[in-house]
């Protein structure tokens, strides 16, 4: 007989040395996420993925399954502090929707929408970020950059390389690549890497191909990102 | 410069673990880490110079730009501003024509804060070039200035600006307590060491850094891990405002201290042991290697220890100003030579700590209270406290008191108690176990220190009644989004806008609501940290809004709305540009204020 933990009340199997978010895509069950990729080492820093667990919050990502696990997913409570946790990730940075090329395909905007924030609800920083536009075919904007990693981990774990870092401490965490010059241009990154397809928000793009796919027809704009994520992540969900 | 850090890798045998031990030296020859360092570096460790960066961005005590020969950083303890550090710091600054935060143009001396030093009891207090100076004053800055001035080697300096005193001023069983080198760990040999863990069970000795972990089951687990490889690691980070203990027990308990580690690692196994040393206690490091360097004389520590074929060596590793690393996983990240961020538990580090291996991690005065533990035997200890928290505790008192230093009681002790010990009068609440725990008004001084009551790591910070409760939030606040790792969301952003939410109430442009917002923010940032820090990060502002909801409540302005920044300021630009500056060209920044004018 497998293993089984109940997510809102729904019993769901697991495997031994799965996760919480493993078991829950593999049943279909979506905990909004933004540093998890399943083919990456979970890293747990959004803290999106947040579950009540036998009554205690646990990163889903990184929490190991364990049987006989309660966990509450989608109570009112944890929507909306992810919702705030969200709005967390836009007043630190720049983000503004309208004029970003990722609009319809960022996935820190489909969360937003997911989770129904309607404003930034804190103050904005307005912070003072650059952006790295030496690279022949692929650009930085750090003003859109929320740390999850996924770049970092996408050029070591599977480009074998290691274009990117995050430094610094605190709010002054940066992205920093891996060159003398600080500069992309510098680096080894090729726009076929996976690290410069990885960014789940507009700050590592491919040149000259932000509108390629109009607006209106891109990811998000008619599909949730529950929907998407589990199709797109998950193989036994796939269409 | 090519053949200096070239030494340095050769000396730590290129390996990247001792990344933070090499950036230290280089730091300290160059005052600052230099482009060239970063990139010879990176090739002979053979890491990606992004590792080393990282590094450096990361730890206050390293910089990508030159400080100045001299860098003084100066404590920002609210400690130290109680004893009159802003006035000083001002002055300290005018003396030497260098802004803080800045290096003065000769490139001669740099000026800035720093998080605490450990040294509350003797403030306020900085750091030379990470050297400890104690009990500034006027005439001690105007002999640090002229000697700066002069450019006198630190070695010329007069040793009376780094004095560090001890001042134990009452001790108990553990302070009390004398044993000859190597009798704790020939006691734990003769009686076998799974019988000494079993005295160190029923001691009940409980994990001194605040959390209470029992140490018995902690070591118990470690030891059964299928791994053979496995560390003791001391942690000497105390970083805690208001903490020193762990000072005054290296400065004069060393001995006794590596005897616990020693008796930790002949029970669980290990052959290796770290002291992970606050970068503040440079000061110490020195002495600390003369008795590491002792006991391998002495044959109680190094190889076949005490003839009973245990092998066990200590290395004394520094820390680079970084409060984070007090907590268990980032500490020993930071000893694997990288940037302190928590870890994902589980695993804990029992289980995969230091390079994946079990490792003990335990505060200075956990192994010092083993070390008597396995002289003296578990009833020695459990025979002292309460029912759930055996032993003493020792105390960092500090504040506003005639009789600041280390008090030892036995757990269950009064806050009243401690306060007439220490000559507190007219006392509005005391700070219990720095920053993160909790702020007791003068209604609780019947409350006890323990477990079950007010646990403690063993910061004891007193305010009296001239004290303003908000501007201890103030700094406490500051301090923690100083040094929130930025590894999480909620703490990252939580710990800058919780100080952005505290300094718009304490400055006076906090409106109604603003108070239940900093409340819902609190609860945020607590509720999904991811370690210890952001989870108390909240805390000051917590326990204060719970005991004085009204004096927040009175810095609010009677206006539904205050905007969250300064209007008539953001106008600044557009007036300049304008050339203008009649009524016309300024903003009031509420509608109330505008009516009243």
């Amino acid at each position: 007989m497998s293993k089984t933990i109940t997510i809102d009340g729904k019993t769901i199997p697991f495997e031994e040395g799965q996760t919480i978010m493993d078991a829950a895509m593999a049943a279909g069950v979506y905990i909004p996420h933004l540093c998890h990729q399943p083919e990456f080492t979970p890293h747990g820093s959004c803290k999106l993925c947040t579950v009540k667990v036998n009554g205690r919050n646990c990163s889903a990502c990184t929490y190991p399954a364990m049987e006989g696990q309660d966990v509450l997913n989608e109570t009112e409570e944890l929507i909306d502090d992810r919702k705030k946790i969200t709005q967390m990730l836009f007043v630190e940075g720049n983000h503004f929707c309208p004029s970003c090329e990722k609009t319809g395909n960022c996935q820190l905007q489909a969360v937003a929408y997911h989770l129904n924030m309607l404003d930034n609800h804190f103050p904005l920083f307005y912070p003072d970020r650059e952006v790295d536009a030496s690279h022949a075919e692929v650009m930085i904007d750090h003003n859109r950059c929320i740390f999850c990693t996924l770049c970092v981990r996408a050029s070591q774990q599977k480009d074998s390389k290691d274009v990117f870092a995050i430094s610094g401490r605190g709010i002054h965490k940066h992205l920093i690549v891996n060159a003398e010059s600080g500069l992309l241009k510098d680096t080894d990154i090729d726009a076929t890497d996976q690290a410069a397809h990885i960014c789940p928000t507009g700050a590592i793009l491919i040149k000259r191909t932000g509108y390629q796919v109009p607006i209106g027809e891109r990811i998000y704009d008619h599909k949730q990102i529950d929907q998407v994520s589990l199709s797109t992540e998950h193989p036994k969900h796939g269409e | 410069m090519r053949q200096f850090i070239q030494g340095i890798a050769e000396n730590n045998h290129y390996q990247a673990t001792r990344l933070l031990q090499m950036l230290r030296q280089i730091q300290s020859r160059y005052h600052y880490i230099p482009e060239a360092a970063i990139e010879q570096l990176a090739g002979l460790l053979n890491i990606p110079r992004t590792q080393i960066i990282s590094v450096v961005e990361f730890y206050s005590f390293f910089h990508l730009s030159p400080r100045g020969q001299y860098e003084l950083l100066i404590s920002d303890s609210i400690t130290d501003h109680m004893l009159g550090k802003k006035n000083l710091l001002g002055y300290l600054a005018d003396k030497l024509a260098v802004a803080v935060g800045q290096v003065r143009e000769d490139g001669v001396v740099s000026l800035d804060n720093t998080s605490c030093t450990g040294m509350c009891d003797q403030g306020p207090a900085g750091l030379v070039n990470g050297y400890a100076l104690t009990r500034l004053d006027r005439s001690k800055i105007d002999k640090i200035a002229e000697l700066i001035n002069q450019q006198k080697p630190l070695e010329e300096w007069p040793s009376e600006l780094f004095q560090v005193d001890d001042n134990i001023l009452k001790s108990g069983l553990l302070l009390d307590q004398q044993f000859e080198q190597g009798a704790a760990l020939k006691s734990a040999l003769k009686r076998g060491v799974k019988e000494t863990l079993a005295e160190i069970d029923k001691s009940g000795l409980r994990g001194r850094g605040g959390a209470g972990f029992k140490t018995a089951m902690k070591w118990q687990f470690c030891s059964e891990e299928q791994q053979t490889e496995r560390y003791v690691v001391c942690n000497a980070d105390e970083g805690e405002p208001g903490t020193f203990k762990d000072r005054v027990l290296l400065n004069s308990y060393a001995d006794q201290v590596f005897e616990g580690m020693t008796v930790c690692a002949a029970i669980i196994g290990a052959k290796q042991g770290f002291l992970y040393l606050r970068g503040e206690y440079l000061h110490l490091y020195d002495k600390l290697q003369d008795i590491l360097e002792q006991r391998r004389r002495n044959g109680v520590l190094g190889n076949n220890i005490q003839d009973a074929g245990v092998d066990f060596d200590i290395e004394i590793c520094l820390g680079a100003g970084a409060y984070i690393c007090g907590e268990e996983s980032a500490l020993i990240e930071s000893l694997e030579g990288k940037a302190g961020i928590p870890r994902n538990r589980p695993p804990y580090p029992v289980t995969q700590g230091y390079l994946g291996k079990p490792t003990v991690v335990n505060n200075v005065e956990t192994f010092l209270a083993a070390a008597g533990i396995a002289v003296n035997g578990g009833d020695w200890f459990a025979n002292i406290g309460t029912e759930k928290s055996k032993g003493t505790k020792i105390l960092s008192i500090s504040g506003d008191c005639t009789r600041p230093g280390i008090y030892e009681y036995p757990f269950g002790v009064t806050v009243q108690t401690i306060l007439n010990d220490c000559g507190a009068d007219d006392v509005l609440g005391v700070q219990i176990g720095g920053p993160s725990g909790t702020f007791i008004s003068n209604q609780e001084f019947d409350r006890k220190l323990a477990f079950e009551d007010l646990a403690t790591g063993g910061s004891f910070i007193i305010f009296n009644a001239s004290r303003n409760i908000l501007d201890m939030v103030h700094n406490f606040t500051h301090f923690f989004a100083h040094e929130s790792c930025g590894f999480c969301t909620p703490c990252r952003v939580g710990t800058s806008l919780l100080q952005k939410q505290v300094d718009k109430i304490v400055e006076g442009h906090g409106s109604a609501g603003d108070v239940v917002a900093l409340e819902e923010l609190c609860q945020l940032v607590k509720n999904y940290s991811h370690c210890g820090l952001g989870q108390t990060a909240a805390n000051p502002i917590l326990t204060t809004l719970q005991r004085y909801p009204d004096l927040y409540q009175s810095r609010l302005k009677e206006i539904s709305y205050e905007p969250g920044f300064d209007l008539d300021g953001a106008l600044e630009t557009a007036r300049r540009m304008a050339n203008r500056d009649d009524a016309g060209a300024h903003l009031a920044q509420t509608q109330m204020e505008s009516e009243h004018e």
